[in-house]
C-alpha cells in the first residue's frame, strides 16, 4: 500500500546515516547554564529569581507574562550568578539569565514522584503542562498549554505525534522514538484521556525502520492508538501536511490544527507532557542532534535546556575540520549561526556542521529566473513561488498578500527545487517581516 | 482632374468636421485647472520624489494652491523654490533650513571587527533580518548592503569601504534613506551644523570596543568640555543638540574613540 503524504514537496538527500544509530547520551553539563527570557512565541517571561539566590533543579526561575508566554525552569542546581543580555541564537544579545551550575542538580521536592493521570481533570492537566513551561518542541515554540486549550475540545478526534522528522541530518527524534517509545505513547494516552473522543496516530516517515516497529511494539494493546508510516518527503513534518497526510482534511491559512479536529504535537513535546503530567518532571531537557560532516563524533543527545553549544560540540570531538556553516536546526529550515558560545534554547532540535555551504554554490550559479514553474510544483501549501518573487522584488505588498504570500511557511522547498539557484525563501522571509511589522505599526496607530 | 478636386473637398469637409466636434470637446469637457497651481508647478523641480508627503509634484502645486502646504514645503528645492513659489502665491516666505542626510556610522571594514560570511540576497533588509545582522559584529551600525543608495533619487548616497556616505552637496534631504535604512542609522541633520556624532551603537563601554575602534562608548567626555550644554550621553551614546551646538569643536578634540568628527 502506498504510504500518506501531501502534494508537491522535495527530496533532498537526508544524510541521517551520521548520526541515525548513535543511541542517545545524556550529557551532563559542567559549565554555566544561561536560559533566554524568551524561547518561545509570546511575550518574554518575566524573571522571578534574583542575582546570587539558590536555585535546584526543576525550579521555577521565571514565570510566563501572560497566557500565551511560558514558564522557563532551571535545569541544574547552584545558583544565580547574573541576569544580562548574552548572546543567543539569534545572533542578537538578549536578556538571559544565567546560572552558576553546583554540578550536583540536586532537584526540587517532589520531582519524580509518580502521579496517575487518570485522577486529575482536564484543566488540571493543562494547569501541570503551563507550570512545566512546556511549548512545541519540534522548532515552533509555540507554548503547549495553549494547544491543550482549544475552543472546541468535545470535537478533538484526532491526536497525531508528530515522528515525520523530515529535516536532513536530524535523528534525535528517531532515537527518541526507538528508546523511549513508551514516554511517547505515555504522552499520547494523557492527551486520549483529556480528549476521551480522539484516537491516536503516531506519524513516522517511511524511512526510520527501526522507529516504526519501536512504536507499533509500544502501541500493541491499545487500540486508540495506532502507528502510521509516511512518505519520506520533505516539508512531511509541517503541521498542515501532517495533519493532511493523516485525515486528508486541508487546512486553510487561517485554521489552526484544532478548527479541524486534531492537536499535532511533535513526539519529543509529548515525551515532556508525560514527564511532567506522570512523573511531575518540568521541562529541563530534551532530544539534540549534533551532526554534519565537521564533526568528529556525531551523535544523539539528551541535554540540559542551557547547556552551552560550544561544550555540547567539545563532548562531540569537536570539529574534524574547519566548518563553512554551522546551522541550528537541519540544512532546509535551520538558521546559520555566527558564535559557538550561546545557550540551546527550548526549541532547537540539532547543531549541524556543514563543510561546504550550499547557499554559496548556489549563489555563484545564479541565473534569471526561467519560469519553468518548479517551485510551484514544489511548494507544500500551494504557493506560486515565482510570482511571490516578483512582488517581492518589486516591493508590490499588495500583490504579494493578494498571492497568500504570507502563508509561506519558509519550508525551503523552493529555494531547493529552482534550476536557477534564486533565493526564494530568504527573500520570502525578508518580505513576510516587512509586511508583518508594517501591521504591527498599523494595529499600533 | 475632377477626382483631384472631389478628393480635396472630401478632406477639407472630413477636417473641418472634426475640428469642430474637437473644438466642442474642449469646450464641454474641460478640467478646470487653478491657473495658481499651473504657475506654481512650473517652479516645483518636477523629481516626484515625494519628500514633501505628497504623491509627487503636480498633487504638491494643487496643495499650496489650495494653501494646504506651506510655500516652502519642498525640500528639494530649498529657498530657491520656496522663494518663486511665495511670489507666485503672493505671501512671504520664510527661509526653509536646510538639512542633510547623515550616516551615524564609521565602521568601515577595517576599524570594525568582523565575525562571520554572508552570502545571499544583497540587501539591507535582507541581512538585518540575519542572526548576526551581517558580518560586521556591531549591531547596530552600518551593514554596507546599500539599500539606501537604491533608495535615493540623487545619488547622494554611497557605500565607501562597507559604510554608507553622504555626498552633502548632492543631498537634498528628501528623506527616502532614512526610511529605508533596517538600521535607523541615517538621520536629517542640519546642513549647517559641524560636528556629529558618527556612531548608533547603544552597547556599554567594553563591549563597542571589543567590536570597533571608532565607536562611542559613553565616557561622557564631550559632555563635561561642552560650554552650551549641547552634547549629553543617552544610552551610552553621545547626541548633540543642534539647537545648542555652536560648532566651537572642543567636544570633537577630546573624544578619544575619535567619532565626533567634522562632516
Amino acid at each position: 500500500m502506498r504510504h500518506s503524504t501531501f502534494r508537491g514537496g522535495v527530496h533532498p538527500g537526508d544524510r541521517k546515516e551520521l548520526s541515525r544509530n548513535k543511541p542517545i547520551q545524556y550529557h551532563v553539563p559542567k559549565g554555566d547554564l544561561v536560559y533566554p527570557l524568551s524561547q518561545h512565541i509570546g511575550k518574554p517571561a518575566r524573571p522571578v529569581v534574583k542575582k546570587n539566590d539558590p536555585v535546584l533543579a526543576g525550579q521555577i526561575i521565571a514565570e510566563a507574562d501572560g497566557f500565551v508566554s511560558a514558564n522557563i525552569i532551571s535545569s541544574c542546581s547552584g545558583k544565580v550568578k547574573s541576569i544580562e543580555p548574552r548572546m543567543t541564537s539569534a545572533g542578537v544579545m538578549a536578556q538571559c539569565i544565567v546560572i552558576e551550575n553546583d554540578g550536583k542538580f540536586t532537584l526540587k521536592e517532589g520531582i519524580g514522584e509518580k502521579c496517575d493521570y487518570t485522577k486529575l481533570s482536564r484543566s488540571e492537566i493543562v494547569k501541570k503542562v503551563q507550570a512545566a513551561g512546556i511549548v512545541g518542541l519540534g522548532g515552533a515554540g509555540f507554548p503547549t498549554h495553549v494547544k491543550l486549550s482549544p475552543k472546541n475540545p468535545d470535537e478533538i478526534d484526532y491526536i497525531i505525534a508528530n515522528g515525520a522528522e523530515c529535516e536532513p541530518y536530524i535523528t534525535c527524534d528517531d532515537q527518541l522514538m526507538r528508546n523511549r517509545a513508551d514516554w511517547v505513547v505515555g504522552g499520547i494516552k494523557v492527551l486520549l484521556h483529556m480528549f476521551p473522543t480522539a484516537k491516536g496516530v503516531v506519524a513516522i516517515e517511511d524511512n526510520k525502520p527501526e522507529a516504526l516497529a519501536a512504536m507499533e511494539k509500544a502501541v500493541s494493546g491499545d487500540e486508540r492508538i495506532s502507528v502510521l508510516p509516511l512518505v519520506t518527503k520533505f516539508p512531511q513534518g509541517g503541521e498542515r501536511n501532517l495533519v493532511h497526510a493523516v485525515t486528508g482534511r486541508k487546512m486553510a491559512s487561517t485554521d489552526l490544527p484544532a478548527n479541524l479536529g486534531c492537536i499535532v504535537d511533535n513526539v519529543t513535546t509529548l515525551t515532556a507532557i508525560y514527564r511532567a503530567v506522570c512523573l511531575n518532571e518540568p521541562l529541563m531537557e530534551k532530544g539534540f542532534t549534533v551532526t554534519g560532516e565537521a564533526v568528529n563524533e556525531p551523535g544523539n543527545f539528551l541535554v540540559k535546556i542551557g547547556t552551552n553549544v560550544q561544550e555540547l560540540l567539545e563532548a562531540c570531538g569537536g570539529f574534524k575540520q574547519e566548518p563553512k556553516k554551522v546551522l541550528l536546526g537541519g540544512p532546509m529550515m535551520g538558521m546559520a549561526i555566527t558564535d559557538l558560545n550561546i545557550p540551546i534554547a527550548k526549541s532547537y532540535n540539532a547543531l549541524t556542521c556543514l563543510v561546504e555551504d550550499p547557499v554559496e554554490i548556489a549563489q555563484k550559479q545564479m541565473t534569471p529566473c526561467i519560469r519553468c514553474g518548479r517551485c510551484a510544483r514544489v511548494c507544500p501549501i500551494g504557493l506560486v513561488p515565482q510570482q511571490m518573487q516578483v512582488a517581492a522584488e518589486r516591493k508590490d505588498y499588495k500583490r504579494y498578500e493578494r498571492i497568500h504570500g504570507v502563508d509561506c511557511i519558509a519550508c525551503g522547498s523552493c529555494t531547493f527545487a529552482c534550476p536557477a539557484k534564486r533565493p526564494l525563501t530568504q527573500l520570502f522571509k525578508v518580505t513576510k517581516s516587512a509586511i508583518l511589522a508594517a501591521r504591527r505599526r498599523e494595529a499600533a496607530k | 482632374m475632377g477626382m483631384i478636386i472631389a478628393t480635396i473637398l472630401v478632406l477639407v469637409v472630413v477636417g473641418l468636421l472634426i475640428g469642430l466636434l474637437l473644438v466642442f470637446a474642449d469646450e464641454s469637457f474641460a478640467v478646470e485647472t487653478d491657473p495658481k497651481a499651473v504657475a506654481v508647478r512650473e517652479c516645483l523641480p518636477g523629481n516626484n520624489c515625494g519628500a514633501c508627503g505628497h504623491a509627487g509634484c503636480d498633487a504638491m502645486a494643487e496643495a499650496i494652491a489650495k494653501g494646504e502646504a506651506p510655500v516652502n514645503g519642498c525640500p528639494v528645492g530649498g529657498a530657491a523654490v520656496a522663494e518663486q513659489i511665495s511670489a507666485v502665491m503672493g505671501v512671504s516666505a520664510d527661509a526653509m533650513e536646510k538639512k542633510v542626510a547623515f550616516v551615524k556610522c564609521a565602521g568601515t571594514c577595517g576599524v570594525t571587527k568582523l565575525h562571520s560570511n554572508y552570502v545571499g540576497i544583497e540587501s539591507c533588509e535582507a541581512v538585518a533580518g540575519m542572526p548576526g545582522k551581517g558580518i560586521k559584529s556591531c549591531q547596530h551600525g552600518c551593514l554596507g548592503y546599500g539599500s539606501c543608495v537604491k533608495a535615493c533619487q540623487f545619488e547622494a548616497i554611497h557605500i565607501e569601504d562597507g559604510v554608507a556616505k553622504v555626498d552633502r552637496s548632492k543631498c537634498v534631504a528628501c528623506g527616502k534613506c532614512v526610511e529605508a535604512c533596517p538600521q535607523r542609522i541615517i538621520e536629517l541633520v542640519p546642513d549647517k551644523s559641524v560636528y556629529a556624532v558618527q556612531c548608533a551603537s547603544i552597547e556599554k563601554g567594553p563591549v563597542v570596543k571589543q567590536q570597533c575602534s571608532v565607536g562611542c562608548f559613553g565616557c561622557m567626555l564631550c559632555t563635561r568640555q561642552c560650554e552650551h550644554d549641547a552634547i549629553h550621553v543617552v544610552n551610552n551614546l553621545a547626541k548633540i543638540d543642534y539647537e545648542k551646538c555652536t560648532g566651537c569643536g572642543k567636544c570633537a578634540e577630546k573624544c578619544p574613540a575619535k567619532i565626533i568628527r567634522m562632516r
